[in-house]
């Protein structure tokens, strides 16, 4: 059996009196596409707050190949492995798209403030290697001509993309990707579950995501984790899902007169 | 593209150069008079820049500018003062002993000043960069005014409510536009590399930064102290440029003064503030004339109100927020690339035609 690469052990979430997650027990194996997936309001994008450490779990433990992370920042989260994106686009609207992946080498970086400001080879010799390893990954997933281009000036499928790409130069291990295909029309539906396969082999990641298109979550997904109300009430390959009585009433409703 | 970078290298140099043949002819032509608005304005471009790397580029809405100056000009006073003056200006109660034979050289005063005021930069960033948006103005306000009554009343330092009077007097327009120069040089250095994209991307979005990995906090504090210690350095340059410090100098108003220039220029803008610190402080000098009493045409005598170029100055500002949200430059700059491309198309279009 392959190690884990993400374990939740057992979490729980709760806001005030509310129970959002509860006693979620979920394993992502190396090479895995894995789809969280439940209706509005199940505690999806909590359990993704609690793994990149936006919360910390009221119970339970986290565990990110071997280390427990519960607990750690968000930042230093990233800084092991973890990266996402999110559900409404945060881009940072002002920068162009090469800063915005250029912000992730932040995290590389050797160099410190005063060598920036002497402007001293050592910098500019990082700092070129930065933009040539942007760059290329921007070529990678064509959006190497509208480099320098705003962010927020990119049609809204390029920028679900771009958010993609610009975790992905963080050099993740494991990725989060929360609701990739929300508000796209079946061809771009398509198109992205391509590309998402496609960075997963050309990266070698392992991929978590929370999708509502049925088609691109039993499309890509080999094992799914159903949610509904914070209570995880199903878990199996997406027939087995497609099939589950429990699934199909948190999803339709309890027929009364059965 | 490497053409355009030498091309870019040799517009720069030559930028310099008639800077400094400006400033060359300036020290040699202008009036006293004139200098000391011209060095006036520089300080004002030090102040104005400096709080647009922290309200502008990280987007953290902090009022405690004028406290930092205070500590700077205090802090560049007391150490450059000749013993034989500090003697006779500390009459209520003697210096302390510790300063009281301490003469420096105005270049390391200045830079004392900008390091002790970034030290407390750094002291008081590390509990008010907790808050964020008003709060935070309503901390760093009040933390500005802490260190005014901390300064009217450690007296044995800093003589109190008296003030400080005869600092070393530096008329120089090449002391205060340098260190201007640099200070812009080193700010844009700064802005354009890699910690500059992260501040600007805190101020952007401060959950989609910290999950690429940014430290919000570290970063926080990192450009506070920054913006702090070239508020020191424009307070001791304030201190050399009208030779007297004393607390009432550094009240809040103070630190809207430069908040009108950083949000008339754009926030997120250096050449924006540069422009408009000149701009203003200029102004300021010329609209002189409105608090004058006046006399229109003979039917209507106004007396003379002090304080109307500051009601001027409100309209402005009003006027900018309603139309013109973004200021003069928005978070542009000026740069080569934007001239040199139209150059480029405007010849394209010559040889195609």
């Amino acid at each position: 059996m392959m190690k884990e690469v993400l374990t939740t052990d057992h979490i729980s979430m709760e806001f005030g009196g509310l129970r959002a997650v509860s006693n979620l027990h979920m394993q992502v194996f190396p090479d895995e596409i894995v789809g969280l997936i439940g209706p509005n309001g199940a505690g999806k994008t909590t359990v993704f707050n609690m793994i990149t450490g936006v919360y910390t779990p009221v119970e339970g433990q986290i565990y990110f190949n071997e280390q427990n992370i519960t607990g750690l920042n968000p930042a230093q989260i990233a800084k092991l492995g973890i990266a996402r994106t999110f559900q409404n686009i945060r881009l940072f609207n002002s920068m162009t798209v090469l800063e915005n992946v250029m912000i992730s080498k932040h995290l590389r970086r050797k160099t410190n403030i005063i060598d920036a400001v002497l402007g001293l080879p050592r910098y500019n010799r990082e700092r070129h290697e930065h933009y040539q390893e942007c760059m290329a990954l921007l070529k990678k997933v064509q959006l190497d001509d509208v480099a320098n281009e705003m962010a927020t000036s990119l049609p809204y499928g390029k920028q679900r993309r771009l958010e993609i790409v610009r975790a992905l130069a963080t050099e993740p291990v494991l990725l989060l990707l929360d609701e990739p295909a929300a508000g796209m029309n079946p061809n771009e539906s398509l198109e992205l579950m391509e590309f998402i396969t496609r960075i997963k082999n050309e990266f070698n990641l392992t991929i978590l995501m929370i999708e509502h298109h049925m088609e691109v979550i039993m499309g890509i997904c080999k094992r799914i984790y159903v949610l509904d109300y914070g209570i995880n009430i199903a878990e199996g390959n997406p027939r087995e899902i497609q099939t589950d009585q429990r699934v199909i009433e948190a999803y339709l409703g309890v027929d009364m007169d059965a | 593209m490497d053409d355009r970078k030498n091309i870019k290298m040799v517009l720069n140099i030559a930028l310099l150069l008639v800077i400094c043949i400006i400033l060359w002819w300036g020290q040699q032509n202008l009036s006293a008079f004139y200098i000391r608005i011209l060095n006036l304005s520089a300080v004002f471009v030090v102040l104005g820049i400096s709080m647009n790397l922290v309200l502008g580029f990280t987007g953290m809405f902090s009022l405690g500018h004028s406290g930092f100056m205070c500590i700077g000009a205090y802090v560049a006073a007391i150490l450059t003062m000749s013993p034989a003056s500090k003697e006779i200006i500390y009459f209520m109660e003697p210096i302390t002993p510790l300063l009281a034979n301490v003469q420096w050289p105005i270049f390391p005063a200045i830079v004392a000043a900008g390091i002790v005021s970034a030290f407390f930069g750094f002291l008081i960033g590390i509990p008010a960069l907790r808050l964020r948006d008003d709060y935070l103005a309503i901390a760093t306000l009040g933390f500005a005014e802490i260190i005014r009554i901390v300064v009217t009343n450690t007296i044995t330092i800093t003589n109190g409510a008296l003030g400080l009077k005869n600092i070393p007097s530096v008329k120089s327009l090449w002391v205060y536009w340098g260190i201007a120069i640099i200070t812009v040089i080193i700010l844009k250095r700064i802005i354009n590399s890699n910690w500059g994209y992260a501040f600007k991307a805190i101020r952007d979005n401060e959950i989609a930064a910290e999950a690429m990995g940014i430290s919000i906090f570290g970063h926080k504090v990192l450009s506070f102290t920054i913006g702090a210690f070239f508020a020191g350095i424009a307070g001791a340059l304030m201190a050399f440029l009208i030779t007297s410090v004393d607390p009432t100098m550094f009240r809040f108003t103070f630190t809207f003064q430069i908040l009108l220039i950083v949000v008339l220029g754009g926030m997120g803008s250096l050449t924006g503030s540069v422009i408009s610190a000149v701009v203003i402080t200029i102004l300021m000098e010329v609209l002189r004339v409105v608090e004058q009493p006046m006399n229109l045409l003979g039917i209507l005598q106004i007396p003379g109100l002090p304080g109307m170029r500051m009601v001027i100055f409100a309209l402005g500002l009003l006027l900018v927020i309603l139309y013109y949200r973004q200021g003069l430059m928005g978070t542009r700059e000026f740069n080569w690339d934007y001239i040199l491309d139209r150059i480029d198309s405007i010849r394209k279009r010559g040889t195609s035609t």
